[in-house]
């Protein structure tokens, strides 16, 4: 924040900042993560697959290491107010960052799996929303790199887009499904992959909560702005 | 979530007798502070100040040296009425009487409101007269009732099983920590309805320091209680609502939750997060 002056110990000022750097370089690996799986996908290529498999490791190394740092800042700096708030949002942030790590080496070991088959349909939702998820990140990761608290709002506002094109992948991909079985091995793994894909977008939204209320100090409302129907596709719900 | 958990955060979930969703409200004023000014000869040492000090909680007062928030307690009892040139106007109403009007019975108002300062500071009598001196300028106890009122009020300040076998001792030779107790003790005995504590641990070791705080705790459930102290943990461990001072103004007094997490005044959150120039 360029308006908060510097706190008076120094060294809890630079600590403040390391926290800030790992977990933007933490969102760094995460996103190339889900550039690589995406490009794994969309290209068939294996060896990006590989490669994101690969990161998963320091991502959850990086995640032990701010853990350890927030808990040593809670004892040894014991924050208050605007800091407090920023080191305990460090703190789920960088679970969320994880997960998110999670489903995209989980993406790209599908797409290795994919690759066996013939794909007799379009990848483009998938891409797109793989594009997607991967741009909310990468704004959410700004927005709390700069305290921008508007920016996390326009994150938590677009995860409905996200949500929609995941609803029609799935009614999309049952129709192939009931249509000849032999899709169905593709098509599950394709399901899992948009699924995971949109998971990730709602630990962005999770993020962008976190952020808001780090930087504004007030929570955003409970209702999110939530699309996945997909448990209803198939099976009525009874009201 | 599933709609099994989302169901249970909606109700109120208990861990013994706490409510692990409830919020403390701040209660009734028990002293209403309005447009208070003070004077130190023809330096203005309070400005307007307007505060509530709510019934049996306890309002923690914070701000740097000089800020005026001991001047706010010396004014709630009066100490200032010592000094020729330092003058309050505007309010502080108790049960419909403003504490600062000049023709108030000091004697009568300072056993209702007890004041306990930063250095312990025992008589040089025995532990027993100590409590029983300022009860006996009060009221007129036989023997057995004051043994009583001794007993009641060095219990109440957790300090009767350390000192029950050697109360015709000399209390200075007690600890620290316990001699602050026995300041307690002796403002309790009294029984005012409020007690000011001027930095109560500054001079104490953080073991002293919790009993104290415990302590306090223990006190609001029949105190109103204003504390002033420069240890900020120690206000949101202690008090209910935390008041900011600056300048002799008050700049914010919120619930302690909201004042130490999410401060509204820009000069509030520089002051707690240590960003103050």
């Amino acid at each position: 924040m360029s308006d908060t002056p510097e706190h008076l110990v120094k060294s809890f000022d630079n600590e403040l900042k390391k926290l800030r750097l790992m977990l933007t370089e933490m969102g760094g690996i995460v996103e190339h993560q889900i550039a690589l799986a995406a490009q794994a996908i969309v290209e068939r290529d294996n060896a990006a697959a590989t490669e994101a498999v690969a990161e998963d490791p320091k991502v959850d190394a990086l995640e032990r290491d701010i853990e350890q740092f927030v808990i040593r800042m809670l004892a040894l700096r014991q924050p208050m107010a605007a800091d407090l708030r920023m080191i305990v949002a460090a703190l789920k942030i960088t679970g969320d960052l994880e997960r998110i790590g999670d489903y995209a080496a989980n993406v790209a070991k599908r797409s290795i799996v994919l690759d066996q088959f013939a794909m007799p349909y379009s990848m483009a939702g998938v891409a797109h929303m793989a594009h997607l998820v991967q741009e909310q990140l990468k704004s959410v990761i700004d927005a709390l790199d700069t305290n921008d608290s508007a920016k996390a709002v326009d994150v938590w506002r677009s995860d409905r887009v996200v949500d929609d094109i995941y609803n029609a992948i799935f009614r999309e991909l049952i129709t192939y499904m009931m249509e000849d079985p032999r899709n169905i091995t593709p098509c599950t793994h394709l399901l899992f992959i948009a699924k995971n894909l949109e998971r990730i977008g709602d630990h962005a939204t999770n993020i962008a909560e976190t952020t808001y209320y780090a930087v504004e100090g007030e929570t955003l409302p409970d209702t999110r702005p939530k699309g996945d129907s997909s448990a209803y596709a198939v099976v009525r719900p009874k009201n | 979530m599933s709609d099994t958990a989302s169901a249970t955060t909606h109700h109120t979930t208990s861990i013994g007798t706490l409510d692990i969703h409830s919020h403390e409200k701040l209660h009734e004023a028990r002293i209403a502070i309005r447009g208070l000014d003070f004077y130190y000869g023809k330096d203005k040492a309070l400005k307007s100040i307007s505060l509530d000090l709510p019934d049996r909680q306890v309002t923690g007062m914070i701000g740097p040296s000089g800020c005026g928030k001991s001047t706010l307690l010396r004014v709630l009892n009066r100490m200032y009425d010592l000094y020729p040139g330092q003058r309050a106007t505007g309010q502080a109403m108790m049960d419909g009487i403003n504490l600062i009007d000049p023709k108030l019975d000091l004697n009568a108002l300072r056993a209702r409101i007890g004041m306990v300062f930063q250095k312990p500071t025992p008589f040089p009598m025995t532990i027993y007269d100590n409590i029983a001196f300022g009860v006996k300028l009060h009221e007129k106890l036989s023997k057995s009732a004051m043994d009583e009122r001794v007993e009641w009020s060095l219990t109440r300040a957790a300090l009767w099983t350390e000192v029950k076998d050697r109360l015709n001792k000399s209390a200075m030779g007690l600890s620290g920590g316990q001699q602050q107790r026995l300041c307690i003790a002796r403002t309790i005995a009294v029984r005012p309805d409020v007690i000011l504590f001027d930095e109560p641990t500054s001079a104490l070791d953080p073991i002293s320091t919790l009993k104290i705080e415990e302590l306090i705790d223990e006190l609001k459930k029949d105190f109103t209680i204003a504390m002033v102290t420069h240890n900020m943990q120690q206000a949101a461990r202690c008090a209910d609502q935390v008041a900011f001072f600056y300048l002799g103004e008050m700049v914010e007094c919120a619930p302690a939750e909201e004042l130490f997490t999410a401060p509204k005044q820009k000069r509030t959150q520089e002051y707690v997060t240590g960003r103050f120039g």
